[in-house]
């Protein structure tokens, strides 16, 4: 179907039957229960998981496939957020204009410093756009205080223009009058579950990117930006130029960024400037890595993840962790309490690295090789030979 | 590579699953957030939840943490635990210990890591996953701002901490959102008259700025005011928010032929520079043959201890100081009944940022009780112009126009030869509520508009 082989079709298929369903797959604890902490289903999260797949998945397009490590992702997505934002304040309040104007200068601002950057490879193409994106995020943060509004973030105030804006319309972000902060609430005994507009707006988006890395992956474009990631030396001496493909990738995933950058800002109508920081880049790296550089479905995984432990594990304090352990005798709950202290709330950065040296040295390939290693070991019987091309891709160490 | 195979079974699953994603919108028809009540998070148990929102990291966090200790003693005291503190002297006698509207008061926090975008996903988490029916607390006008425009827009209260731009309640003031916090224009109102008796009306000021929306106001105020007195201002420096070494900035200050350095910096940041400062000696130094003099426009208890004897003779201006009942008298009534609760719970006395976030906990569930709904626009309009004592700042009027709190203004001085470690500021006078108050249209105030209290629905 729509181009694809059967075994992609299902992931695809996966992929929008797991987003269709998240509401409910991600608040599998009544509400009033108190493992409801660990309840992932609100509009915000949801939100975030998605827009951050569509990020990682436009990241692994230039990581997974060329090898090349952009260390300053985070710029396009902080230009794209302000494009957005531009767009709320000059033309109204509908999301189109907004992410299609968010791509465009994705696009515009990843050929330029793709251009630049991808003159060198290894560790100094990383430096490279690293530096380009702290230098976005300074220019942001102060200098080009006009148009960014610096640190408070860039808003809409009553006093802008909206040319297009109805009177009728709503004042906050809408697709075609549909409010993206609207919410519809689904009762069912103990639980509750939030279908939120906005949220399948940017599950629709995330399918569309999907499936465009999906053919993307599978076209010959996406096996030359392959020999570029195993040997660019053998590509050269073959009389082929990798400039052309690599400047291509690093756009296209540019784009994606700019997409995820302009969604982000549609959620929500505000662009800060520390999007663009680097440890917001060093964040995209970690998801694509985590969920398993170079596969499809990786990325997006590798992004829940984080997004689940910076919002869920960071919430856990002290009060909570007394609740859980109340029924102990106090000796004990308080030394418990002690132990677990240093790796919830504020030290969730501290379990996030532990995990991650954990997944970096068990699984280099990520969550989706531990669950092919799972599907192995379930499958072993059938002699099916799990992976193929995503494990090979996954398999490849980045150009040099 | 593309074969395009039409087939009927295909045309028709394809038909069904467009049907079904077009059916979609649909679901969304009723009412968004509001629950058949008319207003965003009504609680409807036996508790409400209230979301305190502060840096526990960055460099406000000593201000974020004291901040959180202010709102667990405000919820002890409003759910009657504890010894009452401010409630016993508070004007209002709405409130008697059992929670806001008979509902037991919860809180959940979160981090705004002094970013507007961190700041506002933990609140938006806070209202959708937590319902939180008004949010409080905070340590950066940017952060206020931004949180403050997102609970405008989501239809929730926001009640906010130490934020002292005049941005706050001037060009970006929001109808859902308050301020008990002072701000930039009543600092600087209030210390020129104490700068002028202290350091004469020929002096040439150097501006250190953080960079960002209080900084700006901050630099723009205490400008105005003293240029008014006669000073001259010979530069103003914008300074990153996240610096943490200011040599650089101090280097020039001592050759521009300047004799007075102003610091418009806040928390870790004006501890490092005014520590900076000393070093390279300008405070022994003399320039233009007076002796050269630092300024703090906005102090802090927690600024004083982090800078130690560096703050030494060096004015700035409080919203409050846990001593003033003592010095100044009963007019500042409920000092001495907070700090008296605050220091039998944590063994040390609150700082000014715990104080605001409990007034505005305690203001805020006073303004529920009175108006009888949690709906934040009955809340808003109990809030709007009202008057109360007894919370520690003398009379205090929430004026209706900009929602920002007038009382008097606190100017203080380093202590030369401070007795204790929590004692490191003198009082110097209290400037009285009239002569910081302003026009709305003011200029350093204009531009914005409250616009429509949102309940949500």
């Amino acid at each position: 179907m729509l181009g694809l082989n059967t075994k992609d079709t299902w992931l695809l298929v996966i992929v929008a039957l797991m987003t269709l369903f998240a509401p409910f797959l991600l608040n599998p604890f009544p509400a009033n229960s108190s493992l409801a902490q660990f309840n992932a289903g609100y509009p915000d999260l949801m939100q975030r998981f998605v827009i951050f797949g569509i990020f990682a998945i436009g990241f692994n397009i230039l990581f997974g496939l060329t090898g090349y490590l952009s260390f300053g992702h985070a710029a396009f997505l902080g230009v794209g957020s302000y494009a957005a934002v531009w767009m709320f304040k000059l033309l109204g309040y509908n999301v189109v204009p907004a992410i299609i104007l968010s791509v465009i200068v994705g696009a515009v601002f990843a050929l330029l410093i793709g251009f630049i950057s991808l003159r060198r490879s290894g560790i100094y193409f990383s430096i490279l756009t690293l530096a380009f994106a702290q230098m976005s995020f300074a220019l942001a943060y102060s200098v080009l205080t006009p148009i960014t509004n610096g640190e408070t973030g860039l808003q809409v105030y009553t006093s802008d223009p909206q040319y297009f804006q109805r009177s009728g319309a709503p004042d906050i972000p809408h697709f075609f009058g549909l409010e993206m902060r609207a919410t519809e609430t689904l009762r069912m005994g103990g639980w509750s579950f939030d279908i939120n507009a906005g949220y399948y707006l940017c599950a629709a988006v995330l399918l569309v990117a999907f499936y465009m890395a999906i053919r993307l992956f599978r076209s010959p474009f996406g096996m030359m930006l392959r020999a570029v990631k195993s040997n660019q030396q053998r590509l050269n001496y073959t009389g082929l130029n990798a400039r052309p493909y690599t400047l291509a990738a690093f756009v296209i995933s540019g784009m994606y960024a700019g997409l995820a950058g302009g969604l982000m800002a549609s959620m929500d109508p505000l662009a800060g400037a520390e999007r663009m920081q680097w440890t917001a880049s060093g964040e995209v790296v970690l998801m694509t890595i985590l969920g398993g550089a170079g596969t499809l479905i990786g990325p997006v995984l590798g992004a829940g993840f984080i997004k689940y432990f910076e919002n869920i594990f960071s919430k856990i304090n002290d009060g909570v962790l007394h609740g859980w352990f109340g029924f102990l005798p106090d000796g004990i709950e308080n030394v418990l309490v002690t132990v677990v202290h240093p790796f919830v709330g504020k030290g969730w950065h501290l379990t996030l690295g532990l995990l991650f040296m954990l997944v970096v040295i068990f699984l280099p390939g990520g969550l989706v090789e531990g669950g092919q290693r799972i599907g192995k070991y379930v499958f072993r019987r059938r002699g099916r030979k799990a992976g193929g091309a995503e494990a090979e891709a996954a398999r490849k160490q980045p150009a040099e | 590579m593309t074969k395009s195979r039409l087939t009927r079974r295909g045309v028709l699953r394809t038909g069904a699953a467009m049907g079904g994603v077009l059916a979609t919108p649909t679901l969304f028809t009723g009412a968004a957030w509001a629950q058949d009540s008319g207003f965003t998070n009504a609680p409807t148990g036996s508790t409400v939840t209230l979301g305190f929102n502060v840096p526990q990291t960055g460099p406000y966090a000593d201000e974020g943490a004291d901040e959180l200790r202010a709102f667990e003693l405000a919820v002890e005291h409003l759910n009657g635990e504890g010894d009452g503190g401010m409630l016993q002297t508070f004007s209002s006698d709405a409130l008697e210990g059992g929670g806001i509207l008979g509902k037991k008061v919860e809180y959940v926090t979160g981090d705004t890591q002094t970013k507007s975008d961190a700041a506002r996903a933990s609140a938006r988490s806070m209202i959708e996953k937590d319902g939180a029916v008004m949010i409080s607390g905070g340590s950066s006008s940017g952060v206020a701002v931004a949180v403050q425009g997102l609970c405008q827009e989501a239809g929730v209260i926001f009640m906010a901490g130490l934020t002292h731009s005049n941005d706050t309640t001037g060009k970006d003031k929001k109808a859902n959102g308050f301020r008990h916090f002072f701000n930039a224009y009543m600092s600087a109102q209030a210390m020129a008259p104490v700068l002028e008796g202290l350091y004469g009306s020929d002096r040439k000021a150097y501006h250190l700025t953080a960079d960002y929306t209080w900084g700006w106001t901050q630099q723009e105020s205490i400008q105005a005011a003293t240029e008014a007195l006669g000073w001259e201002t010979v530069n103003n420096v914008l300074t990153p928010l996240a610096a943490t070494d200011f040599s650089s900035y101090i280097a020039p200050v001592l050759n521009s032929g300047a004799d007075v350095l102003v610091l418009n910096h806040y928390g870790g940041n004006m501890v490092n520079s005014l520590t900076n400062a000393v070093q390279f000696g300008l405070k022994e130094a003399t320039a233009n043959g007076k002796d050269f003099q630092i300024v703090v426009p906005l102090y802090s208890e927690l600024m004083a201890r982090g800078a130690g004897e560096n703050i030494a003779g060096i004015p700035g201006s409080q919203n409050w100081d846990w001593k003033i009942e003592n010095q100044l008298g009963d007019r500042y009534k409920g000092t001495n009944a907070f700090v008296q609760s605050f220091g039998e719970k944590y063994g040390f006395p609150p700082s000014q940022a715990a104080h605001t976030c409990y007034a505005q906990t305690i203001l805020y569930a006073d303004a529920v009780q009175r108006a009888g709904s949690f709906n934040p626009c009955a809340v808003a309009e109990a809030l709007e112009g009202y008057e109360f004592d007894g919370l520690g700042n003398g009379p205090t009027l929430y004026r209706a126009s900009d929602h920002q709190c007038f009382k008097d203004v606190v100017v203080v001085r380093g202590k030369e030869n401070p007795e204790n470690e929590f004692d490191l500021v003198e009082i110097v006078e209290a400037t009285p509520a009239e002569k910081v108050t302003y026009d709305p249209e003011h200029e350093m105030f204009a531009g914005g508009n409250l616009g429509e209290c949102n309940p949500g629905a």
